[in-house]
């Protein structure tokens, strides 16, 4: 498996996908610091605790989070390292050759798969790095000790995340066997979870309760609860509260009802969890990302086994 | 001869429903060049797959160089080298260094694996390009690539699936020397294809295929003779301004057995070599014999012939 996995990640570092991966992810870090400098001093006038985890999660006027890039930039990134894996072994004639050799079938696939994980988690730490690092300088104020260990689950649920997309992709590239298929199938399911997802969440939830300017407290929360558990389906959604949760240690609640009635009553700003209840905050949400991961690659795995040899 | 290198029996295989290989009972002594040859969909490559144990029999048993490939498929594949029929490279490395995956693949000390490389690559003709990214390569040196990956593992036994497809006369040349080096080496070497004359020529034994079906084997002298009763020839002659009745005259020739074709360039079945009688009429005839072609029975009508019965 070694073997497999030593030049799949040669092949990774050579190909011209991953020089396109990391400078997107290495801009997307730059830009997150330019907007944290940008709106970061209105915030420190407000609050200075957890001042370094405001680098990641400040939005600015126009720019988005460094947040909202992670969850946009690692779907893509897992996607786009995956989505050939098996296809173009296939494609190119390669597989059968591969598989005449004395490896585990196995082997091809465990290690192509290590090898995109290993890709897309020196791309999150070096991205991550990026962000501290510019943030070190242009603040001044460094990472508490909890700060560091909240950014490390946070980059280890990322990683999680991306092996999610990455099982899907490898998946997909097994069940197809044009290369295009499997891009698309994967980026579709993508969209329609980070998209749609949450609009048809909220649809339905209009439609069970329907709210108007005359909705009782409890109305809008029921509402909040039905939108919020129907988002949950997705991975996007599990993941951006997984992330929340743990970067704005404010999150006192993942469930939006509540959230929803402490923001009306308490007003914005809440006293912050500390780091052992922000943990098991994201609890089920890490476990239920994990197990998608888990499900995808053992799908791929009994389907890449079983498959014959000419239908590969 | 050496000992059974490949041995099945009642080797079965179905595709939904549709039977690719039907009760094959095959035997293959080390050192032989044993042909497969049968037209596409004929079952041999399936029948490879299996013996490589990268599929598995509906029913019936297969042995490899004295293991079961599907209870121990690393064993055998370490033994057994495997040329697919649409091979393939990763076409942004080079030669070299698709040679050392395979290397790594195998598991061979790292140390030998450069002077292997090298020495491989020059026996495969391909020392100029060693350096040089497959997708520069053309399919005939690619197929020889491809042999060069095999010889890489040392292999014992050897499958080629029709190494010579879609690869011009000369790159044909080049294959076909390879493989008789290869079996020169001690490697039992078993060449798949549909192309008889290539068969024929470096084959010791060949099995014929059909439908899933083994229905003729042997060394290619003992088929001709099982097909053409007494050995016969046929002799194609061209005549200019044949004189009538010079078609009855030719076969008042003894041993001359059938005569058909327009009477200026009949095709003679003969039991024997009568080109010289048959000259000797056309000229004392007043004709003038232009041309004279002998062909020896040779697999094309021993194939045509199987393929008439089936």
């Amino acid at each position: 498996m070694y073997a497999v996995f030593y030049k799949e990640l040669a092949d990774h570092f050579n190909s011209k996908r991953f020089t396109i991966l990391f400078a997107l992810a290495s801009l997307a870090a730059i830009l997150a610091i330019y907007v944290a400098t940008q709106s970061i001093r209105g915030e420190v006038s407000a609050s200075t605790e957890f001042i370094f985890l405001k680098i990641f999660t400040i939005s600015g006027e126009a720019l988005p989070s460094f947040l909202f890039f992670m969850s946009l930039f690692i779907p893509i990134i897992s996607i786009s390292l995956g989505f050939d894996s098996i296809s173009s072994e296939y494609s190119s004639g390669n597989l059968s050759r591969l598989l005449s050799q004395p490896i585990h079938r196995d082997a091809v696939i465990n290690g192509k798969f290590l090898s995109g994980l290993t890709i897309l988690s020196i791309i999150i730490v070096s991205v991550v790095a990026i962000v501290v690092g510019l943030g070190l300088r242009t603040i001044g104020v460094p990472p508490t000790s909890e700060e560091v260990l909240r950014l490390i689950v946070f980059v280890l649920i990322s990683i999680i995340y991306g092996a999610f997309w990455m099982a899907l992709a490898v998946l997909f590239s097994i069940l197809f066997k044009k290369a295009s298929t499997s891009m698309l199938s994967t980026i579709g399911l993508w969209i329609f979870f980070f998209f749609f997802m949450s609009m048809i969440a909220s649809a339905i939830a209009d439609a069970q309760i329907p709210l108007d300017s005359n909705s009782t407290l409890a109305m809008i929360t029921q509402n909040a609860e039905i939108s919020g558990t129907i988002g949950r389906i997705s991975p996007c959604n599990l993941y951006g509260e997984a992330i929340t949760a743990l970067l704005v240690p404010q999150t006192a609640s993942l469930n939006s009802a509540i959230m929803l009635i402490s923001t009306l009553i308490e007003g914005r700003m809440l006293t912050p969890l500390p780091f052992s209840q922000s943990l098991l905050l994201v609890w089920p949400q890490l476990t239920s990302i994990i197990a998608l991961a888990a499900i995808c690659f053992a799908i791929s795995y009994i389907k890449f086994m079983k498959q014959e040899i000419r239908s590969i | 001869m050496g000992q059974i290198v490949v041995e099945t029996s009642d080797l079965s295989k179905n595709y939904n429903g549709l039977t690719a290989v039907n009760k094959l009972n095959l035997r293959i002594e080390e050192g032989e060049v044993y042909g497969f040859l049968g037209p596409n969909g004929a079952g041999k490559t399936t029948t490879i797959l299996m013996l490589l144990g990268l599929t598995e029999p509906t029913s019936g048993t297969v042995q490899v160089c004295g293991h079961i490939p599907q209870r121990e498929p690393i064993k055998v594949k370490s033994l057994v080298g495997y040329l697919p029929e649409k091979v393939g490279f990763y076409e942004d490395l080079t030669a070299a260094q698709n040679l050392k995956y395979t290397a790594a693949l195998n598991g061979l000390p790292r140390g030998e694996v450069e002077d292997k490389i090298a020495t491989i690559l020059a026996m495969v003709g391909l020392s100029q390009v060693a350096d040089h990214q497959v997708n520069t390569f053309s399919r005939g040196m690619k197929q020889r690539l491809g042999i060069a990956d095999i010889l890489i593992k040392e292999p014992k036994l050897a499958f080629l699936d029709e190494p010579t497809v879609g690869i011009d006369p000369k790159g044909i040349d080049d294959i076909l020397n390879i493989i008789t080096s290869m079996s020169r080496k001690g490697i039992t070497v078993i060449f798949c294809s549909h192309q008889l004359p290539q068969v024929q020529k470096v084959c010791t034994r060949v099995g014929i295929f059909a439908k899933g079906k083994l229905i003729a084997e042997g060394p290619v002298r003992i088929l001709k003779q099982q097909t053409s009763q007494e050995g016969q020839y046929r002799i194609e002659i061209q005549i200019a301004d044949p004189v009538s009745g010079l078609t009855d005259m030719i076969k008042d020739i003894k041993g001359v057995i059938d005569i058909s074709g327009p009477p200026n360039s009949p095709l003679i079945i003969c039991s024997a070599d009568l080109r010289s009688q048959i000259a000797k009429t056309i000229v004392d005839s007043g004709s003038s014999l232009i041309g004279m072609k002998i062909e020896e029975y040779n697999l094309e009508e021993i194939y045509k012939k199987y393929f008439r019965e089936e």
